[in-house]
């Protein structure tokens, strides 16, 4: 018994004791928080929680150890266990906040470095701007027409009233094509889409038709000889210059804001009369709000209707059109009317693929 | 046309409280556009008279200089003889006033023993005057228009006291060949020569509507303000005409539809060198309108006071009858300005026994010109067709004012009532008598009354006037207008139009003078119900979706002109017979080397890319959506049915297919690089297979898809050319293009281009959906040697064929040719996905079905499975 008794006090004795415990947690809490990174901690792991570390051996000795004594050992082993493990731990926790703080700082790049591998397109202006004034007719009700650019005379001048000697026609304004007997013109205004529109569609007709028109101008700042039109028609039982008016207003306030307005002064066009010219407040105009001349309206002359078929007694409408690039012009400040002609991407680019 | 604002208000009835800004605003509302405001000669500090009375040339200098002695005045006497001749000679002629004889001072009277008179010493480079002429001075300290101060300096060696003045420096009109020279008598040395010029006035400069002829006149213009104003108007053209006794000259009018009226008046005796009066001058001048002799002077006058221009022919120089017909082919006239002149059959002329001697309304002749010696004048006022008028001017590029007039319609009715004026002015001015006889061939036809129901201006505007506003202002223009109750008890309106309007035809033309004269500002704001829309068509939306996809792949879209040369099809190297070469001729190019309307987009845009590479831009992606126009197999004229009402159907068809096909295309065209070099490395250059792409990415904003084939088409490179095929048809080509075409181009090698006809594609309103399986897949990988022209697409397509239902995808992830696999062979490394839709399949089955896959390959091409 007492040999049994010293067996297990010189065996056991040494590594179970409190103080063998508590030093072997004291050195490993020491080595631990002395290592100053994960690889260090890693080194320094097994000599304090591996298989030889002395918490281990000593909780191997508990067997030899009285059953009366074993509780109270494996109880003071459990807790320096416990003990190094928890500093351990602790240490890992730390470190690893270290390191990943480390590693984020390591990885921070320069957010603000280019990235235009693919080089940006766009929307022409002129593209962009027809499809919203669309859009607008389109919420008020009118569907979009469209018609060739190389037009029969019939339908870009006779339909439309203008006289055999009409100025219009002389080849001083107009793009004669085809052979010289052909009758061919490149449309000098979208009016054309709105008669074949009045021969083929059943009454009432409320169009716009934006679209390529052409004139015999010089390329210069303010002219070109191939612009764009947006032009309107509505055709109906009873409708009044005050209806045209109206939808002029709604039409100005949707594109230049709710401040806008129009004005229309006397005017004269073949194919509309009365005939006016549109002036739009224009809030953001260069010097201060005020008008600028945008395009040409009027109630559609009763021989436009006749020529399309339409009973003048019984039907009555309105047109109006304007100059999409004059109107970007000003709307935009565009200085120079080449520059929505010439395809430089220089220009185009900053108007993005606005839809 | 300029007017000066004390002119036209001459004949109204105005209060003190109107002023320039009143008219202008008036004209505004009244339809005339006001392109300018000047203010008149605004000069400060003294500006006199001066009388010319010693010239010393001086020659020493590069250009002939004068140093004149000018009186500027005499400090202690007033000189009546002058004052008087001033009176009169600046007021307006009274039109009534018969007493012809000219009483104007004669300058020679003052000299001999008067007290030497006061004079200034004063250089001047001009040489169109004398000693004795009395001109306009600006006295040192004086400050003319332009904000230009006159000093006394030291100029060509000499002292010079001040400026001797043309009439643009005094802001009199524009003419600046030479100085200001007053007719004899008109004033004194050292009158302030302010009140003499009549300094003191504004120019409006209008331009009135095309279809308002009389508009062109101080009477027509007058007219509209008595309207906007609401103030009594005193007609200048309502003068006394006597009849006549005989003939003034003979003339047969050939031509009757061209020259409905012609009217003759002459004046013999005449003073050739009498000086037109400077009240007269001075309007010309305002009008912008250099003075020249009184008689051409006259007649200016009064072109621009009534709006009926006139000719005026040296009598002397006629031979034999005036005949007025149309033009023989081959002749020829040499025009006051001139400019011998081919005549044109179509053109109305005037001839007399030596052949044509006057352009009819447009210029005169030079053999019968008013010189500075005729005394015998006959003047002419004819009514020309205005349609034949317009067709001469433009015909011979001749705007003359007399033709602007004429071809806007001139009142008919005018002609006795001009020529009476101007004959009046001839003789007050200029001594002469005026001849009994008068010429008169056709007779003024009245317009023919316009009905309309009584509210129709109501109702066309929206807007219910006050009663009598319809009478009362169709009587303002000068209509005659009744009024009576048809049988269903409308009221009705008749209006006969005055004599000159040819514009008041139908009720709107009433109505309009109706609404504009009331303003429309009182028109009020009223949206009409909206009507139920469709919104836009599947095509409309299709094109946005096309357009917006390039964008936003990087393609920015450019709007180039559709003409191009007929040598571009040579740059593109297209055979003789390709269709692209049928193009449509543009008659009048602007540039005449562009005269061909453009059957493809590329030109366009090539043109485009190279003034951006010039530009400094060479990674460039533009693309265009637009129509081009297809001339086909041979034109057919377009039939003109008339406009009395709808063309007849088969009318109607004839012109709509008369006009040539017009589809609309979508083009593409890369140069240099498509992903950039940058800090992330290199880039890539644009190559045929982004052209391709951008086929594809146009058919999926279509809502379709393409098939590709290995095509030759030029322009393209013949071995990197893709035909581009939906639903079986071809629809355009993408691919590099060739470098011989890129070399005749000037543009950057490599570069590539796609072109498609948007309209060929088959338009897809609803897409079907897919049906997507949420069972695991099973990835196989392939890898098949092939003989290396085998295209992709066809393994691929095989792959699909053999998988089956199970195969979901197929891509394409490596391609390998060299030793491994043999010369003429290539590999193709495909990932197969398969997925069946109802169950986890096993390997077993995606083994099956890859084995199937490649059997397929294997069976039509010879593939080998590659280890």
């Amino acid at each position: 018994m007492s040999e049994a008794s010293d067996k297990q006090s010189a065996s056991g004795g040494d590594a179970l004791a409190p103080e063998t415990l508590q030093a072997a947690v004291t050195a490993a809490e020491q080595a631990f928080a002395a290592a100053a990174d994960l690889d260090e901690l890693a080194a320094v792991k097994p000599a304090h929680l591996g298989d030889q570390a002395p918490v281990p051996q000593a909780r191997r000795a508990i067997g030899a150890l009285p059953k009366e004594e074993k509780s109270d050992a494996g109880k003071r082993v459990n807790e320096a266990r416990q003990a190094v493990q928890a500093a351990y731990d602790e240490r890992l926790a730390v470190l690893k906040t270290e390191r990943d703080e480390k590693v984020l700082a390591e990885e921070a790049v320069d957010v603000t470095l280019p990235w235009d591998r693919v080089p940006r397109g766009a929307r022409h202006p002129v593209t962009t701007i027809a499809e919203r004034i669309s859009d607008v007719f389109v919420g008020m009700g009118y569907e979009i027409a469209e018609g060739p650019e190389l037009e029969a005379e019939w339908f870009n001048f006779d339909a439309l009233n203008f006289g055999k000697d009409h100025p219009a026609r002389q080849m001083a304004d107009t793009f004669y094509a085809g052979a010289e007997d052909s009758n061919l013109v490149l449309r000098t205004h979208t009016s054309p889409v709105q008669a074949r529109t009045l021969l083929h569609r059943d009454l009432p007709v409320y169009i716009v038709c934006p679209g390529r028109t052409f004139r015999t101008d010089e390329l210069d700042s303010t002219h070109t000889p191939v612009f764009h039109q947006v032009e309107g028609l509505a055709v109906d039982k009873g409708l009044t210059m005050a209806n045209l008016r109206g939808t002029l207003d709604a039409f100005a306030k949707a594109i230049f804001g709710e401040e806008s307005g129009t004005r229309f002064r006397p005017h004269f066009f073949p194919f509309t009369e009365p005939s006016a010219e549109v002036d739009v407040w224009f809030p953001e105009k260069k010097g201060g709000a005020g008008w600028v001349e945008w395009g040409g309206c009027g109630m559609v002359n009763p021989n436009v209707l006749r020529a399309c078929g339409v009973d003048p007694e019984v039907y009555s409408g309105f047109a109006f059109g304007m100059g999409l690039e004059r109107t970007l012009m000003f709307r935009n400040g565009i200085p120079d009317m080449r520059d929505m002609v010439e395809g430089d991407i220089r220009f185009t680019v900053p108007f993005g693929t606005e839809a | 046309m300029r007017v000066p604002v004390s002119w036209l208000t001459e004949h109204l009835e105005l209060g003190d409280d109107v002023t320039a800004d009143t008219l202008v605003e008036a004209f505004v509302n009244l339809g005339v556009e006001v392109e300018s405001v000047e203010r008149v000669g605004e000069v400060a500090g003294p500006l006199v008279v001066g009388r010319v009375a010693e010239i010393e040339e001086l020659t020493e200098f590069k250009k002939p200089i004068r140093y004149c002695r000018v009186e500027i005045g005499e400090p202690d006497s007033a000189d009546d003889t002058d004052g008087e001749a001033y009176d009169e000679a600046t007021r307006p002629a009274d039109a009534d006033d018969e007493a012809g004889d000219n009483e104007a001072g004669d300058d020679d009277e003052v000299a001999g023993g008067l007290p030497k008179p006061r004079t200034n010493g004063i250089v001047c480079g001009a040489r169109n005057f004398a000693e004795g002429d009395l001109v306009v001075v600006a006295l040192p300290g004086a400050t003319l228009p332009g904000d230009f101060t006159i000093a006394e300096r030291k100029t060509y060696g000499r002292i010079s006291q001040g400026m001797i003045c043309s009439a643009k420096e005094l802001g009199i009109g524009d003419d600046h060949s030479g100085i200001l020279v007053l007719p004899p008598g008109t004033a004194s040395p050292g009158d302030d020569a302010r009140e003499i010029l009549d300094l003191d006035d504004t120019v409006l400069e209008l331009t009135p509507t095309p279809d308002r002829g009389y508009a062109l006149s101080v009477r027509g213009l007058a007219r509209e303000l008595s309207c906007a104003l609401d103030v009594p108007f005193g007609d200048p053209a309502r003068l006394d005409v006597p009849e006549p006794e005989g003939e003034a000259w003979p003339v047969r009018v050939e031509d009757p539809e061209g020259c409905p009226r012609f009217v003759l008046r002459r004046v013999t005796g005449l003073d050739a060198g009498a000086p037109t009066p400077w009240w007269i001058r001075r309007r010309l001048l305002l009008a912008g309108m250099r003075p020249i002799s009184l008689a051409v002077d006259v007649t200016n006058y009064v072109m621009l006071e009534l709006g009926h221009p006139l000719h005026a022919f040296d009598t002397g120089s006629l031979k034999g009858d005036l005949v007025v017909r149309r033009a023989e082919e081959g002749e020829k006239l040499t025009t006051l300005d001139d400019a011998e002149r081919a005549l044109d059959p179509d053109d109305v002329v005037i001839a007399d026994d030596t052949g044509v001697i006057s352009l009819a309304g447009t210029m005169g002749g030079a053999t019968t010109e008013i010189g500075t010696e005729s005394t015998d004048v006959l003047l002419e006022a004819a009514h020309w067709d205005p349609a034949a008028i317009s067709r001469t001017a433009r015909r011979h590029r001749l705007f003359s004012e007399a033709a602007k007039r004429f071809e806007r319609f001139t009142d008919p009715q005018l002609c006795e009532a001009a020529l009476e004026r101007a004959a009046k002015l001839l003789r007050r001015h200029g001594d002469g008598s005026i001849q009994p006889g008068r010429t008169v061939v056709g007779e003024a036809e009245p317009a023919p009354a316009v009905t309309m129901p009584i509210n129709l201006p109501d109702r066309v505007a929206g807007v219910r006037y006050e009663r009598g506003v319809t009478v009362g202002r169709l009587t303002q223009i000068g209509c005659k207008v009744a009024v009576d109750t048809a049988d269903d008890g409308t009221t009705l309106v008749h209006a006969v139009p005055p004599s000159w309007r040819s514009d008041l035809i139908q009720p709107a033309d009433l109505v309009e003078e109706v609404l504009r004269l009331e303003g429309y500002d009182s028109i009020p704001s009223e949206l009409p119900p909206a009507p139920a829309g469709r919104g836009l068509t599947e095509a409309q939306r299709r094109e946005r979706a096309v357009s917006r996809a390039l964008a936003e792949a990087g393609y920015v879209e450019a709007l180039p002109f559709p003409f191009v040369s007929a040598s571009v099809w040579d740059d593109f190297a297209l055979p003789a017979d390709d269709v692209r070469r049928r193009t449509v001729e543009v008659q009048n190019p602007l540039e005449s080397d562009k005269n061909r309307l453009t059957t493809t987009l590329l030109p366009g845009l090539l043109d485009a890319v190279q003034r951006n590479i010039s530009r400094g831009t060479r990674d460039v992606s533009l693309f265009h959506i637009g129509q081009v126009v297809l001339a086909g197999d041979g034109q057919v004229a377009a039939p003109d049915p008339g406009v009395e009402g709808r063309p007849a159907d088969d009318e109607l068809a004839a012109l709509e297919a008369a006009v040539p096909d017009q589809p609309r295309h979508v083009a593409v065209v890369l140069a240099g690089q498509r992903l950039r070099d940058g800090w992330w490395g290199k880039g890539e250059t644009a190559g045929w297979a982004d052209a391709i792409q951008a086929a594809r990415l146009v058919a999926a904003a279509a809502k379709t898809e393409l098939e590709v084939e290995a095509a030759d088409a030029l322009p393209w490179h013949p071995g990197r050319c893709a035909r581009l095929i939906a639903d079986g048809e071809t629809v355009g080509y993408a691919g590099e293009l060739h470098p011989k075409v890129l070399e005749a181009l000037e543009l950057p090698k490599r570069t590539v281009a796609m072109e498609l006809n948007l309209d060929g594609l088959p338009l897809r309103e609803v897409r079907p959906a897919p049906s997507i399986s949420a069972f695991p897949p099973v990835l196989l990988d392939v890898a098949l040697v092939v003989d290396a022209d085998v295209p992709s697409a066809q393994v691929a397509a095989a792959l699909r064929d053999g998988g089956g239902e199970l195969l979901e995808d197929v891509a394409l992830f490596d391609l390998y040719t060299g030793e491994q696999v043999g010369e003429g062979k290539r590999s193709l490394a495909y990932k197969l996905r398969f997925r069946a839709e109802d169950r986890t399949l096993t390997a077993e089955e995606a083994n099956g079905a890859r084995d199937a896959a490649v059997a397929a390959v294997t069976e039509r091409f010879g593939a080998t499975l590659r280890s």
